[in-house]
């Protein structure tokens, strides 16, 4: 494989932006049509994307979406600056969230985002800086 | 890739290439060149907007004329619930049936019973299913395109039942089989229809059965004579009872799910609103909702090309016709709920996705393609002035990658180019292997 073969686009991220939230998991299943992935596999693709996109919305101020394709694997990496994860083990779980009530409010929050996005992945990273950020890493296997 | 159906076409010797139908395409379907509009088939949803916006007719739906009918011993018109809606108030329902009998069909049923027998088995449906969450409404066939094409991962999530308009037109032609000795292929259900996209259901149902209407004339053709008729109608001498039941409803926008009775059901109108509810369930929300009315129009069908009163007008007209005869059923429930159990309302088979073709088929070319695409992008004015004839840059640069329209036919850079250089060429043509300058990992800019 060659650097021709990698598709690249980034997709800035603003905290709390609700009029925008989504967009970028948008774009980014556009690209994925246009180039004739799998409608399966945009599917994953699509859930792991909109849900590290919301997290940023939510949670950070402000992140970006770093979108790779190859003809072996779709990969997004998210970097946020927010508050960060103390405890990553616990984030992971299922049904755990620190979620405000507003947040809740709006349908959001229920502690399913981190473990959806691992679930639809096939190889998962996260790191977090607790008060600077948190990075994700996830690819997906055409 | 196979040829559908299309129900809109365009008259070339009308077109005056002024592209207004360019840019209302949802799906960016329409080119225009050499100075007349054309349409790319695999990207076109049939929504009709093109043909409301084109000034000079240009963009024709394909639905039948009467002509076509003449090969039929017996017919029968079927007319869409919306034509009640389309007449001032003291004409009701059975004396729109009348007239129609008038005009030349042999007869005409209503199908509002067959609306309210729909609804039956959609809650049955819904009471029976375990699978993910939400199920969509089937019988807008622009819908049915734009998940196809747009959200092939949903096509399960189209209910499997049928259309009102083919459960009544089958039991049309069962009756009249049985009571005029005709053969089913003597008799002709003509539906009456309130916008061309019903054509394709006729003509190439995504399930690819054959469907019992034989063909479907415009609600605006039949008007005029249809008016007149029902004016020197006596309506005290009609032996027939006024058309009651909660089918009658459907027409507007969220008229299906009042109909039901489900748990939890949401009805959304308009492209844009639905595109973007079906994003979120595409984004895995919106588990919590049983079944979503999905209409292409954004007032339901009442609001449909082939109409002839103003969708809210119709709409208020619709309204007052449910609250006089709609609140009644018509059905006896545990009869249709036996016929359910037979899979009397199930529809066989599978709706294949319609994905939009790829940049190209081969995977590694398609992303090199992509690549230039964007290069193009970053170069072009991205004011989306469609003088090109593509809708917007991005479809332009597109069109120059895959060889469908030159670089050198965007008005804009051409203009910009001639200032900053006398002499020479613009170097990026469509087969030139040159590429913009770009950050070290050859990363675009966000589009």
């Amino acid at each position: 494989m060659t650097d021709d073969d990698l598709f690249c686009q980034t997709f800035d991220v603003l905290g709390g932006d609700f009029l925008n939230a989504g967009r970028a998991s948008t774009g980014i299943k556009a690209i994925l049509r246009e180039i004739g992935v799998e409608p399966s596999v945009i599917r994953r693709v699509a859930i792991a994307a909109y849900e590290a996109e919301m997290n940023v919305v939510l949670y950070a101020r402000k992140g970006a979406m770093k979108l790779r394709v190859t003809p072996k694997d779709v990969r997004i990496a998210v970097e946020d600056e927010g508050e960060g994860i103390p405890d990553i083990e616990l984030a992971m779980q299922e049904g755990y969230s620190t979620a405000s009530e507003e947040i809740r409010e709006m349908g959001f929050g229920a502690g399913m985002g981190l473990p959806n996005i691992k679930k639809n992945a096939d190889e998962f990273s996260i790191s977090s800086v607790p008060g600077r950020g948190t990075t994700l890493g996830i690819r997906i296997g055409l | 890739m196979t040829e559908s159906f299309h129900s809109i076409r365009i008259e070339p010797a009308r077109c005056t290439g002024r592209m207004a139908c360019l840019r209302v395409c949802p799906t960016e379907a329409i080119r225009v060149r050499g100075g007349k509009a054309w349409i790319l088939e695999d990207r076109c949803i049939d929504c009709g907007e093109c043909a409301r916006a084109c000034p000079h007719d240009a963009i024709v739906p394909c639905t039948s004329s009467f002509t076509d009918f003449a090969k039929f011993k017996y017919t029968v018109a079927l007319p869409s619930p919306v034509l009640y809606g389309q007449f001032r108030s003291e004409i009701l329902p059975h004396m729109i049936l009348a007239g129609l009998r008038r005009i030349g069909f042999d007869d005409a049923c209503d199908m509002a019973g067959a609306t309210e027998a729909v609804s039956i088995a959609i809650e049955e449906h819904l009471a029976t299913y375990r699978g993910p969450l939400p199920l969509l409404s089937p019988f807008c066939p622009t819908v049915v395109r734009v998940i196809q094409v747009r959200h092939p991962n949903l096509v399960d999530s189209l209910i499997p039942i049928e259309s009102p308009m083919e459960i009544a037109a089958r039991e049309i032609k069962r009756k009249k089989t049985k009571e005029l000795g005709f053969r089913e292929d003597e008799i002709g259900v003509i539906y009456l229809t309130p916008c061309p996209v019903k054509m394709v259901a006729i003509k190439d149902p995504p399930r690819k059965k054959v469907s019992h209407v034989d063909g479907a004339i415009a609600i605006s053709e039949i008007y005029q004579p249809l008016l007149s008729a029902v004016a020197s109608l006596d309506g005290s001498n009609l032996k027939e009872e006024p058309v009651r039941g909660i089918g009658l409803g459907w027409p507007v926008l969220g008229g299906q799910v009042a109909s039901l009775r489900a748990e939890s059901s949401l009805a959304v109108g308009g492209l844009a609103d639905m595109e973007r509810i079906l994003e979120e369930i595409e984004n895995g929300k919106l588990s919590d909702v049983q079944y979503v009315e999905c209409q292409a129009c954004p007032q339901g069908c009442c609001g449909g090309s082939l109409t002839v009163d103003n969708p809210y007008v119709a709409r208020a007209k619709v309204l007052r016709l449910v609250a006089r005869f709609g609140s009644t059923p018509c059905q006896d429930r545990d009869a249709i709920k036996a016929l359910y159990q037979r899979d009397y309302f199930s529809l066989p088979g599978t709706i294949p996705p319609r994905p939009f073709a790829p940049l190209d088929t081969d995977i590694s070319k398609a992303i090199r393609k992509r690549k230039r695409v964007q290069e193009l992008y970053n170069i072009l004015p991205q004011i989306d002035c469609g003088a090109c004839g593509s809708p917007t840059c991005f479809s332009f640069a597109e069109d120059v990658v895959l060889e469908r329209a030159r670089l050198d036919e965007c008005l804009v850079l051409n203009a910009k180019q001639s200032e900053s250089s006398a002499v020479g060429s613009f170097p990026l043509g469509p087969d030139s292997d040159a590429v913009v300058a770009d950050d070290a990992d050859s990363e675009a800019k966000t589009r």
